[in-house]
């Protein structure tokens, strides 16, 4: 039992980072209505900006946790108002292809500097002893990444939910000619929520930094199972992605226990058994055709 | 005055004598007049650090030294070395082997790491009777179902790696195995030789696992090893390249070596401990085809590599150049570039050069044999100087570490 437990916790960690990354790509869903492919390249600069700071500038895990995602995001927005926003207007197509093409500019830039194989990076003082969790003990700085995402998570719900910027954005959201008939500007809410979405893609690279290969290619290699988690989730909702973030975790988890054969594709049979039923994802709602 | 003039008289001979040879009385026997290297890599994808452009580089340094060695009695002074990347993909390794063979005119082509991408040169180099040294890629394959009269797999393979590792791990002690293999054809493959080796030795496999590739998280696994009966000794990982950094954080994290398992990891390069830093992998064992501080020998050649790169060499970057040298000395032997003559002056050969010791090239499935290392990773502690992670446990001799020509045989070689 204590094993079971140990293994749904683990999921549980590793699902946070799939409903970070989740959590930010529809974020920018449901506010631009892009599909961002670049966010894989965000989390991996994240990751590459904690690392650069800490060996050439020898700047904490501390700092970097706070810095990194503030100045990733000011470059998202940046990139929104210089790229992105002039193509909102046309078909999502174009920025789906835009922001691959980013990716791939972005890879090669780090690649370029410095190399394919990964980068070291240590375990922050005092997060690198196991924790005894009562039940069984676990390395100390995976339950304090599994706490972060969930209060990060749990505070953009809160965000999102119970402020009057969440309302707002809620309402440009979902219907963004009535909320701009009420008066509101949306397109001003559009460049800081993108921005909002890529500093939490720079968060989940930080904290990846201490735990997994910093190299180029860590963010293409995490994408296509984080778009699986938010088609599941039902792409736009935010609580379905963050849900569906966790919930793929602990399944991945208890499949590589029991069927280790299985791991490699039942993120895509859950996202196919899921689009059978119901087409828009757990918590989507389906487009009604005006 | 008489005497000078004889002297001289005889001189002139004797440079005559030597033309015959070289570039200007050769008379053909050198296609296009020269002798072009191709080395077919990774040059921008997940192996180009470990081999890439710096084995471009250590094949140009063997043109050199080629040169050097014989001077006006080389077979021809006029070699050239092109380079091609195959991004790690059979299909863009096929054409680029064509275009080498036959636009460029390559008398051969090294290196082409990738197993699959491998194979699909060893067909067109089959195709087009030319010669392939293959480096970098590690199936038995190539010397199994696909060996052929042209190709020639150089450094390592699977089985090789199999060997030493599991079988020097399990008879010193390591006899419970734990293997997590990534789900595709390679890790598939040193699973089943892995398997053999450590039961052969007298040890057992407890668990096996597949993961899925690629792979970011391997708590569950590495949760799931201390608790499983009976406590398996040693953790087997088939990872490789970001994976395997991915499972050596973890494993770290995890302390499993403070519970008593021990890591071994089945292909490892000289750069993986490099980039990740030799406390990460301090205590891990594996097998190193080649290691640049083995010997006063190695460390001279590792030096220049190393004044032309910045770095210290990977066991492909060594394994490029040997089979470049050998190659070159085979085309001297012959006095040709005949690709048939060539394979003739190759098979059989036994040599020893700055990578390869005790080797022999086998005629029968075209296997290069040589000495190969099981090491240890240093810690840091222990680390002397720039790059000098690696405690040679034990050195494997060349007949021992190879697979018997009788099951590559079995697997489906056929010369001829």
């Amino acid at each position: 039992m204590a094993s079971f437990l140990q293994q749904f916790f683990n999921g549980l960690v590793g699902g946070a980072f799939l409903a970070l990354l989740a959590l930010g790509l529809s974020v920018i869903f449901g506010m631009l209505g892009v599909v961002n492919f670049a966010h894989g390249a965000f989390y991996m600069l994240g990751a590459f900006g904690a690392y650069v700071l800490l060996t050439d500038a020898g700047v904490s895990f501390w700092v970097a946790l706070i810095v990194v995602p503030v100045a990733l995001g000011l470059f998202g927005m940046l990139l929104e108002r210089l790229l992105i926003h002039r193509l909102t207007a046309l078909d999502p197509l174009y920025n789906f292809l835009l922001t691959f093409g980013l990716t791939l500019v972005l890879q090669d830039l780090v690649r370029r500097q410095y190399g394919i194989t990964s980068q070291p990076y240590p375990q922050p003082a005092g997060l690198d002893k196991p924790v005894d969790l009562g039940l069984f003990e676990y390395p100390g700085y995976q339950v304090f990444v599994l706490v972060v995402a969930a209060a990060v998570c749990a505070g953009v719900w809160l965000l999102i939910t119970r402020t009057r910027v969440g309302m707002v954005v809620r309402a440009a959201t979902e219907r963004p000619e009535l909320t701009r008939a009420m008066g509101i500007n949306v397109g001003l809410w559009v460049t800081p929520v993108f921005g909002f979405g890529v500093a939490l893609a720079g968060l989940a690279g930080v904290l990846a930094a201490p735990m997994r290969a910093i190299n180029p290619l860590m963010g293409a290699d995490l994408i296509i199972t984080v778009f699986a988690v938010v088609v599941i989730g039902g792409l736009g909702s935010i609580v379905g992605s963050v849900l569906a973030g966790f919930g793929i975790g602990v399944a991945s988890a208890l499949c590589n226990l029991y069927l280790p054969g299985l791991s490699q594709t039942l993120v895509f049979v859950l996202m196919a058994a899921v689009l059978l039923w119901r087409p828009a994802g757990l918590l989507g709602r389906e487009e009604v055709p005006a | 005055m008489r005497k000078a003039a004889a002297i001289t008289t005889a001189a002139a001979l004797l440079l005559a004598a030597c033309g015959q040879g070289g570039p200007s009385g050769g008379g053909g026997k050198i296609s296009g007049d020269k002798i072009v290297l191709a080395v077919l890599n990774d040059q921008s994808g997940v192996y180009s650090d470990l081999s890439g452009k710096n084995s471009v580089e250590a094949v140009k340094m063997a043109v050199e030294d080629f040169k050097a060695q014989y001077g006006d009695k080389a077979v021809t002074k006029n070699i050239e070395v092109v380079t091609a990347d195959h991004q790690n993909k059979p299909e863009i390794a096929n054409s680029k082997a064509q275009e080498l063979f036959d636009r460029q005119g390559a008398d051969t082509i090294l290196d082409v790491p990738t197993s699959s991408a491998a194979l699909a040169v060893a067909t067109v180099a089959s195709q087009k009777k030319k010669l392939y040294l293959n480096i970098g890629a590690a199936t038995t394959d190539l010397t199994g179902k696909a060996c052929n009269k042209y190709t020639f797999h150089y450094a390592y393979d699977t089985y090789m790696l199999a060997k030493s590792t599991g079988t020097t791990v399990t008879s010193q002690g390591g006899k419970n195995w734990y293997i997590v293999y990534p789900d595709y054809a390679f890790g598939q493959d040193m699973q089943k030789n892995f398997t053999t080796a450590i039961e052969g030795a007298g040890g057992k496999v407890v668990a096996k696992d597949p993961t899925p590739f690629p792979n970011d998280n391997f708590s569950t696994f590495l949760l799931k090893a201390p608790n499983m009966n009976p406590k398996p000794d040693v953790l087997g990982t088939m990872q490789a390249g970001g994976d395997l950094v991915n499972l050596v954080k973890q494993y770290n994290e995890f302390g499993l070596k403070g519970k008593g398992i021990k890591l071994s990891v089945g292909l490892m390069f000289i750069t993986d401990i490099h980039a990740l830093g030799p406390d990460a992998f301090a205590g891990t064992t594996f097998t190193d085809a080649w290691y640049w501080n083995l010997d006063e020998r190695s460390r001279a050649w590792a030096d220049k590599f190393q004044q032309r790169t910045k770095i210290r060499p990977s066991f492909a970057h060594a394994g490029n150049y040997s089979a470049a040298m050998q190659y070159l000395q085979a085309v001297q032997r012959a006095g040709s570039d005949d690709a048939d003559e060539v394979v003739k002056k190759l098979e059989n050969y036994s040599f020893d050069d700055v990578f390869a010791r005790n080797a022999k090239i086998r005629a029968e499935d075209h296997r290069v044999v040589h000495d190969v290392y099981l090491a240890e990773v240093k810690p840091k502690s222990e680390v002397t100087t720039d790059w000098d992670y690696e405690k040679i446990l034990r050195t494997v001799p060349a007949d021992e570490a190879f697979r018997p020509v009788a099951d590559s045989a079995a697997a489906g070689c056929k010369m001829g």
